[in-house]
């Protein structure tokens, strides 16, 4: 089983978390002025890295909080934790 | 397998509230109730039959005897008066249970994929967690015993699960 540091609780067991995908998405501020190409772009293209991916965990069953991770998906390392509103390390 | 002194159990009704606010907030809730809220993350402080759990940085759990729900409720709202909260009453929604002994880390660590040694989980620390396949609220109340809640629902499951685990199953 995977030990995942959550930012507020420290190192847990992985059955604790949550995956909620890929980090940083950007909401575009008026969807309306977007092309159908740009929007489903956000709504559904994600990268699909082989390496280093920042992505949304949350402690589901711990302190009930998002956060986001730097995960490698070869090895499912993970290298850093951070809360959010914190820019990637 | 060796055996808990005591056989895990239901723990009576009780009253609970769910608090969930900012640090002034909390301050001033701690003073209406009598304890300070901790501050530290997964602690627990208790005093007087009351007890305050931490559960995330904004979330504590607040425990009394059974039947205090109205009179808890007042005494939090004047001590919280404008400041911005959440607090609900969830007395009803959980249940407890004590598992005690001196077998009762090795019970918990049959379904609890926590590391419950002494270093790591003191007298005194509390988180939400999984035992089997049930979310529950772990607490270290004392050296060898520890407070449980969880939905009211899963109780029987909990029960019965631990139970099972100390036949060894």
């Amino acid at each position: 089983m995977l030990l995942i540091p959550c930012p507020y609780c420290g190192e847990r067991p992985e059955i604790e978390f949550s995956y909620s995908g890929q980090a940083h998405l950007v909401r575009p501020p008026r969807p309306a002025e977007l092309s159908d190409e740009a929007w489903s772009e956000y709504l559904y293209v994600r990268d699909n890295p082989r390496g280093r991916h920042a992505e949304r965990w949350r402690h589901l069953r711990g302190c009930g909080r998002f956060f986001n991770a730097i995960r490698d998906t070869t090895t499912d390392r993970i290298a850093v934790t951070y809360r959010m509103g914190e820019p990637p390390p | 397998m060796p055996e808990p002194v005591e056989a895990p159990r239901l723990l009576p009704p009780a009253t609970r509230f769910i608090l969930q606010c900012g640090k002034d907030a909390r301050d001033a809730a701690g003073r209406g109730f009598g304890l300070a809220l901790p501050e530290a993350a997964c602690r627990a402080e208790s005093a007087g039959g009351r007890a305050a759990l931490w559960l995330g940085p904004d979330e504590r759990l607040l425990l009394a005897p059974a039947g205090l729900e109205d009179v808890l409720a007042g005494e939090l709202e004047a001590a919280l008066g404008g400041l911005p909260h959440s607090l609900v009453d969830v007395s009803h929604r959980q249940a407890a249970l004590a598992v005690a002994g001196p077998a009762a880390r090795e019970l918990l660590s049959h379904g609890c994929p926590l590391d419950l040694d002494d270093a790591v989980f003191p007298v005194g620390m509390c988180t939400r967690t999984v035992l089997g396949r049930a979310e529950v609220v772990l607490w270290r109340s004392r050296p060898e015993e520890y407070h449980l809640e969880t939905g009211r629902s899963f109780a029987s499951y909990v029960l019965g699960w631990l139970r099972e685990a100390e036949q060894g199953g």
